[in-house]
């Protein structure tokens, strides 16, 4: 597959570009969707094409067609650099890319137990039982449940020499519980955003226990249906991590992106209310906030060897004791801004032009725990598991809506509530975090749905994160 | 690319189609669908083209059912020979239990005569749509402005086990973007089926005068107040309203507002969904091969329709019957509408305007979210341009506020003060006029 890939950057370099690289890609996906105990759908989607990018003056041209072979690559590889011309007719200043050393790699993510190995059988009665015990609990309406898993091999060539070969093996599995009421539905689900997912194997969802949460979400979304709603109002706000995960990639991953910083992304995605000018100055959160984006941690969704510009996966810095210190950048938006390459630039899939990419964007844990943060609340609303998410074009105000809180008083959980949402300003309300959970409770959240881009692409990324206290959060916004 | 058929489809993917089926044999029901196509996008920042797009794609979807289990295999990679897509398709089906719900293959049926294409458009080469962008650009040179331009062309076959054979080709091109003054955006955009009709220039005016008025913004007080939602708002609201609401699987598994009969949105408003009407974009057939039918969702506020595939209205029972939009993979979600319109009124926008005692005048929502799909409650936030009106004049500038909405509510009866004129192509595909809304539920400002 190198060959065909040597073949679209030396189709982009013959017809005027100063630097190619180009991506052959194979792909396949499987989904199984379960409800009310069926099988309700078994999809498969397998692509393989190559996608070359051409640089010329300010601009990317970017080609893909849905065949590697290489008289194909090398016609795609000069319709990348053609296209790049044509940007000319409004151009800008011209885009220079940060030095990276070539280097010739193979890289592989680990597993213990492949997904394509498991029988789609296996898979279908695990989404069938678990559908099957939610829905027999009287008062849920609708159960639902899902796995899917990804294997991704790829073969990069860029003009500078770089010859890299990985194999990504993604998975993860997700259930819900939904009580329909005379005017409103409750959701109670197992798992971050849409589920669990990493860069593992099938043990991934073994270890998540499906069969061992049904009947408790089913519950708890019954319960939520006669439950009083959140109450309106400030008060301290407690997060679990899977909730945690989903504000660190709303607030921090996407407002620290470089080519959003730099306008690149302004009309659909937005900005970023961040300035490079008061970078290593600005106060983004409190002493205890610590981030890092590190794309080596095992398992974690947003890992992977070499990004898709071929540069080293890297742990980098972005928040140091509540400094702002790092951000998520690419070869061009480093070297337009003067900062090392961040190696987080990667694609949709072949025939996507690769762009700036959250990793693992987490939160370095702390010293306390859960049950150490409630005990020390004396008042406040404890909230888990993200049902809506809404933030402004400059990542500044946002409201997040869970799925199910319980109030806190003295030290203790009491009554569960319903439709518990919080708002806040971005530096606010990290500023306003005083307790974080510890390193035992520490979980790689994946997102496996980051849209992003135009044409949009989908990315997975990962969120380490813990539970956290927020003071003084306005909750209870209702419509 | 091939040369189209008599049906508009390139002949190659014709000829696929039934190369797939006849590999997968008697005793199958089956159902295959060829996409291929050239779509491009030419992407502006900071006034200047940075990003610039192209793909060739040619997309095969089989779906299978044996002896009553159904799987379904999606490839770039079958353009040559079809058996390891059937049998792939086939194993997958053989594995998985029975569905108990598959409502079989569509029966034989005519498409409507729908031909939303231009065939410059579906060659249209990066200059082309360079061009269109220079002309957004240029409209207010002094300002920053960010973007895009696409084009996109396809021809798609279908072909079934029950003798079904529909063919179609579609075309659109869009361009959208921001003028900036400072922190002031504004938005322009223009969408059709034909690159020629697209004015990059008006659209870049558009959005530089919107971004000229929004540049001395001051805070306003969250609350409820009297709102002008401009035509890309409401197509929106219509998003929301057909995908958890006129959504017949929500409808029956409790999770819609929708009561069928029932007024529960204002006699102004009437939605209906309709790819034959010249004004949208896309295919008259839906991903089962079953002819897009025109569906009235709500007639003078009452709602008296709903979307179907073929399992929901299998489902369904007695003599009901898909309406025309499944969509590909869509058995979880269930059928969307895709051509949807909220038909025009009388009044012109700027009459809205005028009738406003005290109120706002919205450009855009933005990362809109539903807290819950039954009581259809959004949040989001305003972009590119929210004005304050006050005795029926624009008043200035307002930064940009956070609201919490239900949607059927602002739409119910009495609710709705006026519907627009000025129906026209949204980005997001519907046809959509302004709307004149008695309360809007503004919940947070820029300081939260």
């Amino acid at each position: 597959m190198f060959d065909a890939a040597e073949a679209a950057v030396e189709g982009a370099l013959a017809a005027g570009a100063t630097y190619a690289d180009a991506r052959v890609v194979e792909s396949t996906t499987e989904y199984l969707g379960a409800r009310n105990g069926q099988l309700e759908q078994l999809d498969q989607t397998e692509a393989a094409g190559v996608g070359v990018r051409a640089l010329l003056g300010s601009s990317w041209g970017f080609f893909a067609v849905p065949s590697p072979s290489d008289a194909e690559a090398r016609r795609a590889g000069a319709r990348a650099a053609a296209i790049a011309r044509a940007s000319a007719t409004v151009p800008g200043p011209s885009l220079p890319l940060a030095e990276t050393v070539p280097v010739t790699a193979s890289w592989e993510s680990t597993f213990l137990e492949d997904p394509a190995t498991v029988s789609v059988g296996e898979k279908a009665d695990l989404l069938v039982a678990v559908t099957a015990t939610i829905a027999g609990v009287e008062g849920v309406g609708v159960a639902e449940a899902g796995a899917v898993s990804w294997d991704t091999r790829k073969w990069f060539v860029s003009s500078e020499g770089a010859r890299i070969s990985q194999h990504l093996v993604e998975c993860g599995a997700t259930m819900s519980a939904i009580a329909v009421g005379d005017d409103e539905t409750q959701r109670r689900s197992f798992g971050g955003v849409g589920g669990q997912f990493g860069t593992r194997g099938w043990e991934l969802v073994r270890e998540a226990d499906l069969p061992g949460n049904a009947q408790r979400i089913a519950e708890e979304a019954v319960a939520l249906l006669s439950a009083p709603r959140c109450p309106e109002g400030t008060t301290d706000l407690v997060l679990g991590s899977e909730q945690l995960a989903l504000q660190i990639h709303e607030s921090v991953g996407h407002a620290i992106e470089l080519d959003r910083i730099l306008g690149w992304e302004a009309a659909f995605a937005g900005t970023s209310f961040l300035d490079l000018s008061t970078l290593g100055s600005f106060r983004y959160g409190s002493d205890l906030m610590n981030v890092t984006a590190d794309a080596t941690l095992p398992g974690a969704l947003g890992s992977f060897g070499y990004d898709d510009e071929g540069t080293p996966a890297q742990r980098v810095d972005i928040v140091r004791e509540g400094v702002w210190v790092g951000v998520a950048s690419g070869r061009d938006s480093a070297a337009v801004s003067g900062l090392p390459p961040g190696g987080m630039v990667r694609a949709d899939g072949y025939n996507r032009l690769p762009m700036v990419r959250m990793t693992n964007v987490g939160l370095l844990p702390g010293t306390s725990s859960l049950e150490e943060i409630i005990a020390s609340t004396d008042e406040g609303i404890y909230m888990e598991t993200n049902r809506s998410w809404s933030i402004d074009d400059r990542r500044l105000n946002f409201q997040f809506g869970c799925e199910i809180g319980w109030e806190i008083r003295r030290g203790r959980l009491g009554r569960m509530v319903r439709n518990p949402t919080y708002t806040a300003i971005t530096p606010v309300f990290w500023s306003s975090m005083d307790m974080l959970g510890g390193p035992a409770e520490l979980i790689y959240w994946g997102t496996p749905n980051c849209g992003k881009g135009q044409p949009e692409q989908v990315g997975h990324t990962g969120h380490p994160a813990v539970p956290a206290r927020f003071r003084d959060i306005r909750v209870g916004v209702r419509g | 690319m091939t040369a189209p058929g008599d049906g508009g489809a390139p002949l190659e993917a014709s000829a696929f189609c039934e190369r797939v089926l006849e590999a997968v044999g008697s005793g199958v029901e089956a159902e295959v669908t060829v996409r291929q196509g050239l779509s491009g996008l030419t992407r502006f920042a900071n006034s200047h083209i940075h990003q610039n797009v192209a793909e060739e794609a040619m997309v095969t979807r089989l779906k299978v059912c044996v002896d009553g289990r159904q799987a379904a295999v999606t490839s770039t990679v079958a353009a040559g020979d079809p058996r390891s897509l059937v049998e792939r398709a086939l194993a997958a089906a053989r594995l998985r239990p029975v569905d108990p719900d598959w409502p079989g293959v569509a029966a034989p049926a005519p498409p409507p005569a729908v031909e939303h294409y231009d065939g410059g458009t579906a060659t249209a080469e990066p200059h082309e749509r360079a061009a269109v962008v220079k002309a957004f650009v240029g409209a207010d040179p002094a300002s920053r402005a960010a973007g895009f331009c696409r084009t996109s062309g396809s021809s798609v076959a279908f072909a079934n086990t029950a003798g079904q054979r529909v063919t179609g080709r579609t075309t659109e091109a869009t361009v959208e973007g921001i003028h900036r003054i400072g922190l002031s955006d504004g938005r322009g955009w223009h969408s059709s089926a034909s690159l020629t009709e697209l004015d990059g220039a008006a659209a870049g005016r558009s959005a530089a005068a919107k971004a000229s008025g929004g540049v001395d913004a001051v805070d306003l007080e969250p609350g409820r107040y009297e709102v002008v939602l401009e035509p890309a708002c409401v197509s929106d609201l219509l998003d929301f309203l057909a995908w958890y609401g006129f959504n017949a699987k929500a409808h029956a598994e409790g999770q819609s507002f929708v009561d069928l009969g029932r007024e529960q949105i204002d006699p102004l408003v009437s939605i209906v969904d309709d790819a034959a009407d010249g004004r949208t974009t896309g295919l008259g057939f839906d991903a089962e091969g079953t002819p897009k039918a025109r569906l009235e969702l709500v007639r003078e506020g009452v709602c008296v329709g709903v979307a179907h595939d073929r399992r929901t209205a299998r489902r369904a029972g007695g003599d009901t019957e898909s309406t025309g939009h499944a969509v590909a993979g869509g058995e979880g979600f269930g059928a969307l509408c895709t051509n949807l319109f909220l038909l025009p009124g009388t009044t012109s926008p700027a009459e809205m305007v005028a009738s406003v005692d005290r109120g706002l005048l919205v450009t855009e929502l933005w990362y809109t979210r539903i807290l819950d799909p039954k009581s259809q409650v959004v949040t989001g936030l305003t972009r590119n341009g929210l004005f304050l009106v006050e005795a029926g004049e624009v008043r200035g500038a307002v930064r940009n506020l956070r609201f919490t909405q239900s949607y059927v509510e602002a739409l119910a009866p009495g609710n709705v003060l006026g519907v627009g004129d000025d129906a026209r192509l949204t980005v997001a595909g519907s046809v959509a006029p302004s709307v004149h809304l008695a309360s809007w539920n503004f919940t947070g400002g820029a300081q939260g």
